[in-house]
């Protein structure tokens, strides 16, 4: 840190960081929410899905120069790189969709969330193998530059951060007043009733875990860029999901403004923990910044055990 | 039950029946005349003595016995990598009848077991440990820190249970996944205890003591005689963690027989009907965390004790997932399922490590099959998509990490296939052969 920076302007800095560490949590979580809306069941390879949506991109951007070869400028590119690693994620969530949780419709969700688990270790090994030999860039187009007010530095990956998660939420809320998003919601409310309706209960499955693993991918991409990581692959993204977890549960699994709230919340407690407890790292351990949202999670859940904004489950015998 | 009239009298009387002495009627497997004969553990003599005969197979493995060492499958007895494979899957085997009692028969869900491990093991290094100018350790014998380790976990776990009453499901699945991640904070955190991140520390020696300084009376870490066999430390290892899981077992097996065991298996099974006939959801969920909690504590003491030294990263997320994965494959809720679907996650890998090595041999062969496997195998220089040196081109795997894939694969199959596991395959080859040539 620099000694010069003065209060506001820290606080101005460290606001900026903690909105895009939770805006990038806010993604994830909204891919939860998505797949619990549709599934009841929770998506635990959202994080490796997210380390191989980031392999694709650099694999479009870099290896194979796919955008590069029609279209110019870097930014161009580079957008354009993102949106097609998305898109090939989301067709490997729709690949995972129909071999295998789509199988699992009436099984108990439990048995759901552990298949995930098992994709997960599947997936994750993959992904490893995949970055860690030599790290992949990302050729972010703005490399590690930023700006500064006053003192404060905001990087550029802060802003991108900022536009995706704004740009998805937007979209997933008028999604949900389309005629695939109101099905969505019938859906979530009862699968039986939404099947008895004619509503296709497999596409509304397949949208989300394709939207979900898009998003992954898009989250997984900017959490690698330059303040926040080294601007390469790291495998760290696969660490992303499971720090995302305490923001969604803090939301609520079913509620998408949960998602930002609760991604928004526990982004901002790491963030601003890291930065105003810092003196006493000797006490908490370093990186106790990272058990922060954890430890939120576990005290918010005491008192409202279905999250902020979470329906509470109706439990009959 | 009345003795079954006979129509034909060439056909042999099926109605031996000794319903006060063993409850059971021959010929009729399913058939319990009294409850005792239903509740008991082995109800049949055909039961008695597999599990006779495969206890002593489970003694007689570390051995290199004579005769059977010439066979050529099992030439691996006595093999040091061999016995410490078995004795981890014992170990394991402890912590899985854990699990079994918390998620396969009180159904909560938990990702936190390594926590819980982890506890027990730095319980046990704390009172067994020796103590130096930066760690702490109060170097007691093992019959302080092994029980000590247990009821640590156990102690944490009663701590636990209260958010499993408030919290359900798949958010309670969630919030024990935040356990092993400050679990693992809390032990980089306190190096005097842990020995620090990536470092770890040693941790005690499996020696029976009566006190600190005492002459050992039951050395586990050195080869010597026992009555009047020679056996190496590895297999005295295993021996007493064999011991140990035996007993486990039967404790394992009469708390799920007991009324307590009903009383869980009645909230897994719809917790609100279970609070309606008078059962306390929040004591037993209670119960069920502390048991759980001190099966894998004394695992956790074992198993570091065992390899003797640690990082505080090994109790992570991955092995909670593994014993969730054991589990399942070995069928959630059957002590006898956990405990093969615990032997098959550990030594599969191992298999799975030496057909590779097989196929790596095969591909330096000519011909087609030659080259088959070349196309599979990478030694190193060429593409493949495994790979048996630690380093090859392309995106070959190495087969050491191998092992968590072929689990995760494991767990995606029987789940989509035999959601029962191992026990339910077994269960329906039983089947079927009790019926045939009928199919039922």
């Amino acid at each position: 840190m620099i000694l010069a920076i003065n209060v506001a302007e820290r606080l101005l800095q460290t606001t900026a960081k903690g909105v895009a560490v939770g805006g990038l949590y806010a993604l994830v979580a909204l891919g939860f929410v998505l797949i619990f809306k549709a599934t009841q069941t929770v998506n635990f390879a959202q994080g490796a899905i997210a380390l191989l949506g980031a392999w694709f991109t650099s694999m479009l951007l870099i290896d194979w120069e796919i955008p590069g070869r029609w279209i110019g400028g870097a930014y161009v590119t580079w957008i354009s790189a993102v949106i097609l690693g998305a898109l090939l994620t989301a067709v490997l969530g729709l690949a995972i969709e129909r071999a295998i949780i789509r199988r699992m419709v009436g099984e108990p969700l439990f048995s759901v969330a552990v298949i995930t688990l098992g994709l997960e270790a599947v997936l994750r090994t993959i992904g490893f193998d995949a970055v860690n030999i030599n790290p992949r860039s990302l050729a972010f187009p703005w490399g590690f530059n930023g700006f500064r007010v006053g003192e404060a530095f905001i990087g550029w990956t802060y802003i991108a951060i900022y536009v995706a998660a704004a740009l998805s939420f937007v979209a997933v809320f008028f999604f949900f007043r389309t005629r695939l998003g109101i099905a969505m919601r019938a859906v979530a409310y009862d699968q039986e009733a939404a099947l008895a309706q004619g509503i296709s209960v497999g596409k509304v499955f397949a949208v989300a875990w394709g939207a979900s693993a898009g998003l992954a991918a898009v989250a997984g991409v900017l959490s690698q860029g330059a303040p926040l990581a080294a601007g390469t692959v790291g495998a760290g993204i696969t660490g992303l999901a499971f720090r995302a977890l305490p923001a969604v549960i803090l939301g609520g699994l079913d509620s998408v403004q949960g998602a930002l709230v609760g991604g928004l919340l526990i982004g901002g407690a790491e963030v601003f923990s890291g930065e105003y407890l810092a003196t006493y790292t000797n006490t908490l351990g370093n990186g106790y910044s990272l058990i922060v949202p954890y430890i939120v999670m576990l005290i918010v859940l005491l008192f409202r055990p279905y999250g902020l904004y979470g329906t509470p489950e109706i439990r009959r015998v | 039950m009345a003795s079954t009239p006979t129509t034909d009298p060439t056909t042999p009387a099926v109605h031996a029946v000794v319903p006060q002495r063993t409850g059971l009627v021959r010929g009729r497997p399913r058939l319990y005349t009294s409850y005792q004969a239903e509740m008991s553990i082995l109800p049949t003599w055909t039961q008695r003595i597999a599990l006779g005969v495969l206890l002593l197979v489970a003694v007689l493995l570390p051995f290199d016995l004579p005769v059977i060492n010439q066979i050529p499958i099992v030439r691996f007895l006595g093999d040091p990598e061999w016995i410490r494979l078995l004795t981890q899957a014992v170990i394991f085997g402890i912590a899985a009848l854990g699990i079994n009692l918390l998620s396969g028969v009180a159904g909560q869900v938990s990702l936190g077991h390594a926590f819980f491990m982890g506890t027990g093991a730095y319980a046990a290094v704390f009172l067994g440990g020796q103590s130096s100018e930066n760690l702490w350790g109060l170097g007691l014998p093992i019959w302080i820190w092994l029980p000590g380790a247990g009821v640590t976990a156990a102690l944490v776990g009663i701590l636990v249970s209260p958010t499993a009453v408030k919290v359900r499901g798949l958010y309670l699945g969630i919030v024990t996944v935040g356990l092993v991640f400050i679990g693992i904070h809390l032990s980089k955190v306190l190096p005097e205890i842990s020995g620090g991140a990536e470092v770890g520390r040693d941790f005690p020696e499996l020696t029976l003591r009566v006190w600190k300084e005492e002459n050992a009376l039951l050395d586990l870490g050195s080869d010597g005689k026992w009555f009047w066999f020679d056996i190496s430390r590895n297999a005295k290892t295993y021996l007493f963690c064999l011991a140990l899981l035996v007993l486990f077992t039967v404790v394992s097996k009469n708390i799920i027989r007991s009324r307590t065991g009903r009383a869980m298996q009645a909230i897994r099974d719809r917790d609100v009907a279970a609070e309606v006939m008078g059962i306390p959801e929040a004591k037993y969920k209670l119960i069920a965390f502390a048991g759980s909690s001190f099966f894998a504590g004394i695992a956790g003491a074992l198993f570091a004790s065992f390899v003797g030294k640690l990082p505080p990263e090994t109790f992570d997320l991955i092995l909670s997932v593994e014993f969730i994965a054991i589990l399942l494959i070995g069928g959630a809720g059957t002590t006898a399922g956990t405990l093969i679907g615990t032997f098959f996650v550990v030594l599969s890998p191992r298999f799975v490590e030496e057909i590779a090595g097989w196929m790596g041999g095969q591909s330096e062969k000519s011909g087609p099959w030659g080259g088959f496997w070349d196309g599979i195998v990478s030694r190193g220089t060429d593409f493949g998509l495994i790979t048996t040196a630690d380093v090859a081109p392309g995106f070959a795997l190495p087969v050491s990490r191998l092992d968590e894939l072929i689990y995760g694969t494991l767990v995606v199959v029987f789940l989509l296939f035999e959601p029962l596991g191992l026990y339910g395959i077994w269960v329906k080859i039983r089947n079927y052969w009790k019926g045939w040539p009928f199919s039922y």
